[in-house]
């Protein structure tokens, strides 16, 4: 079986302006979103108490939030979780109110309705231990930005680490532009979903541009111009990235079905993540480095001299 | 080309061996437990422990699967968890106060595995249940609660010397002492800066008033926070001790926070009931004269308790007839140390009173010497004798020394129970996570789904796209999860749903490796290599591409790891191990069976890599 078969190389970078086009527009609406309806954080950042009971039977609602309004929670959020008979009831902070008998109260006045209800989860989160995850969660997402900037620096380029994490952070606010736009949870797992991604998509940029630089130091392929190599280097490797995020997908989709609730909004950053990162890291962050300016010199020289010939069994 | 010598072979084959041996405990599962362990450093988990253990046990016809000794405890394996239960009732009763009765889960993996140190990983309590509190210590009261006693000691000093001042009192963080005049005001300064070398002073006038403003020197103030922190810790374990939790964890965060985990405690108002306590200790004279007398003892014994007494044990179950008249609060200890008395040598606890504190005792034992005192200490309003011993000269200076019959452990559990026996500073509970039996069970069964469902996928995927290199990328795979799987288990590390979804998203990212390879050596072949080296090109050139995306994985994984919390941290964890296990499974393992195979063979016509498809217009690099 052979899906790719590509017969000569595809001119994506002369739609380069296209898809950066295309990129810009979803990035400005994620930030809008972002802007104006904001996050719809998880107990992990505001602080708050979430707690999930369940029942024996489909849950009452109406009772639990009557209840809850007689502790003098009138703006707890009750809702169904999972299942008609699990139920995750959401407190805010409230001044005053010691977070360690919070949940002993809400479990006693819930008791006198059905004396069955099975208490399975609390977290309470203090607004400080909030505040400081918000902050060390910004904070892990900058010093992996900086370190996967070295280090492709490093490893090939200034113009490539630049480029590269242009196209990564872009996917990094889409994701994020995406769960304000459908005000899902954002929650701790969420977040490391979105760190883990912004390590794996730079692969696709990092598999482009070892091809782009084998090219380069190819002596054979000295007559192809910058935007051919690069269209060349995307469509050798265009199977493999494809089969590849299929792989992962397929993994994360697993999450998705059987994972419940906890690994559903985990599994879902990471699909929107994966999606993007094919897309932008190929073609937002190729056409990057080409307006960049990148050259031959900047990375084949002394290897070519070094021992010509040596890579000639590409073509 | 793609021959790897013997011993890389065996190297690999090695490494395997190892990865299944360190796996294969996590799939014994695990037996219902009852664990016993002293519960004073003094009482030693031995083999007499053992048999008392197993003797109470037969007694009460309850027969353990086996029962086990090491360092700290003796283990006690049940068929059922009702005979778990029974068992830890039976022993609490009869083993008494001086042992932590626990239930606890163990695994049911063969000795000989345990004995190689190959043992299951530990569940997180989001896969086990249990409570997990982050404590916070308010170190703003334990730093004013230590200026309110260096002021005792500034009055008791300055009156000493009968240097005269007019006024004293705390203003925050700061003692403010007024002097009448400059004279006087240095001399005071010379008296508090030489007794008192933790203040920092500074003077001011202010009309016809001389004031000496003394705050804690910042080194004074950190010392105050570690000692605060360390004492918290020490009395939060003394007491989780009494809950009968398994495995506590009990882990200073940071500077001024304390984690707590108590993994299968579902009772989460009592624990929070008893963490939350105060224990207080109280220093106060024993009625000798009614003591010494057995008539009296035994009258208080069945209920006639002197006038003006009361009957305490001791430690050791001695009765002991203690007046009600309190001589000192625990409030008023500093500081205690295990140490040596330093004319006999015999083991000693070191006791530092604040300056009221030491002038009370200066008193007491100037009047009473040769009597007892005794130290009580009370908890959940019942009393207990710590220690009860003779008055042999009276006690200047606030340093008070307990000695006499003590051994060197008894000296460091006295010295820990006084500055135990209560919270330094108040705590808060800041963070609380709690997690039932039953979402725990499911946790392992939503984990150990999704992981397996994606696996399977992949697997199927990949053998029939690349036919033999798909079976050989899977084996692979395999080996890179049981890899992941022996060094977490090694490690010892905590398994948690997070960590879970990590070991999933690792298996779906390190199967890139083995794409990036097979994709390579088709395309090799499809430029017209032979299949020798299309591998040997296939392997090489993407090794160095393998190394660089995953190192730029692995850095977001270090991150995540240094700046995460509790179940981030886990996930990074099995990132980071298992990008490091894919670099190394990926390529060599792979590689090898792929050698093994077809790597001896001279003339390869063909390999199994699924269909090459090669396009009519040759050379389609647009060259």
């Amino acid at each position: 079986m052979e899906w790719f078969r590509i017969k000569r190389d595809i001119p994506f970078m002369r739609y380069a302006l296209i898809f950066n086009v295309i990129s810009l527009v979803t990035f400005l609406i994620a930030v809008g979103s972002l802007a104006f309806r904001g996050l719809n954080l998880g107990v992990d950042f505001t602080g708050g108490t979430v707690m999930e009971v369940a029942y024996a039977q489909a849950a009452e609602l109406g009772k639990i939030r009557e209840s809850m309004a007689r502790l003098g929670f009138t703006d707890a959020s009750v809702q169904n979780f999972g299942t008609s008979r699990d139920v995750l009831i959401r407190l805010p902070l409230k001044q005053g109110v010691s977070s360690a008998k919070l949940s002993e109260q809400v479990m006693q006045e819930l008791r006198k309705d059905d004396a069955r209800v099975e208490m399975r989860r609390v977290e309470f989160v203090g607004p400080q231990v909030g505040r400081e995850l918000l902050e060390n969660g910004a904070l892990a997402l900058l010093f992996v930005s900086l370190g996967i900037v070295a280090y492709l620096a490093f490893r090939f380029e200034w113009k490539f680490g630049v480029a590269t994490i242009i196209a990564n952070l872009h996917d990094t606010v889409i994701i994020v532009g995406c769960f304000s736009i459908f005000q899902w949870e954002f929650s701790l797992p969420v977040l490391a979903a979105v760190l883990a991604i912004l390590g794996y998509s730079v692969n696709e940029s990092v598999v482009v541009f070892d091809r782009v630089r084998e090219v380069f130091r190819n002596r054979r392929m000295r007559s192809l111009t910058v935007p051919q190599i690069i269209d060349h280097a995307i469509t050798a490797t265009m199977s493999r990235t494809i089969i590849t995020h299929g792989c992962t997908q397929l993994m994360v989709c697993s999450m998705l079905v059987f994972g419940g609730e906890t690994l559903f909004y985990f599994a879902l950053a990471l699909t929107i993540g994966i999606l993007f990162g094919i897309y932008s890291s190929v073609l937002v962050a190729s056409p990057i480095v080409m307006w960049l300016g990148v050259s031959r010199e900047d990375i084949a020289r002394p290897e070519v001299q070094k021992k010509p010939g040596e890579t000639g069994a590409v073509v | 080309m793609n021959r790897y010598s013997f011993w890389q072979y065996l190297l690999i084959a090695a490494t395997l061996v190892l990865g299944l041996l360190y796996t294969v405990p996590n799939f014994f599962g695990e037996v219902p437990a009852v664990q016993v362990q002293p519960h004073r450093a003094a009482l030693k988990a031995d083999a007499a422990l053992m048999g008392r253990v197993e003797d109470i046990l037969r007694k009460g016809s309850l027969a353990p699967t086996g029962v086990v000794l090491d360092a700290t405890s003796v283990k006690a394996r049940f068929p059922d968890t009702d005979a778990q239960l029974k068992a830890k009732d039976l022993l609490q009763s009869q083993l008494g106060e001086d042992y932590v009765v626990a239930l606890n889960l163990l695994s049911n993996s063969p000795r000989w595995l345990a004995a190689i140190g190959a043992l299951p990983m530990y569940l997180g309590l989001d896969l086990r249940g249990g409570v997990h509190f982050l404590m916070q210590v308010d170190m703003k009261a334990a730093i004013a609660k230590k200026v309110e006693a260096t002021l005792n000691d500034v009055r008791g000093n300055l009156r000493e010397k009968r240097i005269q001042y007019t006024g004293i009192a705390r203003e925050g963080q700061a003692i403010v002492v007024r002097f009448r005049d400059a004279a006087m005001r240095e001399k005071g300064l010379q008296e508090i800066s030489r007794t008192l070398p933790d203040l920092e002073l500074k003077t001011a006038e202010d009309g016809s008033e001389f004031r000496i403003v003394a705050t804690l020197k910042p080194e004074a103030q950190k010392k105050t926070q570690e000692f605060s922190l360390q004492q918290n810790i020490t009395t939060l374990r003394n007491r989780i001790n009494e809950l009968g939790v398994a495995e506590p964890i009990i882990q200073q965060q940071g500077a001024d926070r304390v984690v707590v985990q108590l993994p299968g405690v579902q009772d989460t108002a009592k624990a929070k009931d008893i963490l939350g306590r105060t224990a207080t200790l109280e220093v106060r004279m024993v009625d000798d004269d009614a003591t010494n007398n057995p008539a009296v003892i035994q009258a208080a014994l069945a209920g006639q308790v002197p006038f003006g007494d009361e009957l305490y044990l001791e430690r050791g179950g001695a009765p002991v007839l203690v007046r009600r008249q309190v001589v000192l609060t625990g409030d008023r200890i500093n500081d205690a140390q295990p140490g040596f008395d330093n004319q006999t040598g015999e083991p000693a606890v070191h006791i530092n009173l604040d300056g009221t504190g030491a002038r009370i005792f200066h008193q007491v034992t100037r009047e009473n010497v040769g009597k007892r005192m005794a130290i009580l200490l009370f908890e959940k309003g019942k009393g207990e004798v710590v220690t009860a011993p003779v008055i042999r000269s009276e006690i200047p200076g606030g340093r008070v020394q307990i000695s006499g019959r003590m051994t060197t452990q008894e000296a460091h559990d006295v010295a820990l129970l006084l500055r135990a026996g209560a919270l330094a500073a108040p705590m808060e509970i800041i963070e609380e996570r709690t997690v039932g039996p039953s979402l725990g069970a499911e946790n392992i069964r939503i984990g150990f789904h999704s992981t397996w469902y994606g696996f399977a996928a992949i697997s199927v995927y990949m053998i029939v796209y690349y036919a033999l290199f798909g079976v050989i990328s899977i084996v692979a795979l395999t080996a890179n999860v049981l890899f992941l799987v022996a060094l977490l288990s090694m490690l010892q590390a905590t398994l948690t749903l997070p960590g879970m979804a990590g070991i999933a998203l690792t298996i779906g990212m390190a199967i890139d490796a083995n794409v990036l390879i097979n994709e390579r050596i088709r395309e090799e072949l499809r430029n017209g290599n032979t299949p020798q080296a299309a591998i040997h090109a296939g392997y090489d050139r993407a090794w160095g591409t393998i190394l660089d995306s995953n190192l730029t994985t692995l850095i977001a994984g270090v991150f995540l790891f240094l700046l995460g919390s509790g179940p981030v941290k886990g996930f990074a964890v099995v990132l980071c191990l298992g990008i490091l296990t894919s670099q190394f499974s990926a390529v060599m393992v792979s590689r090898a069976m792929v050698n093994l195979y077809y790597g001896s063979r001279r003339r390869l016509e063909k390999v199994s890599i699924g269909q090459v498809w090669r396009p009519q217009a040759n050379r389609g690099a647009g060259a």
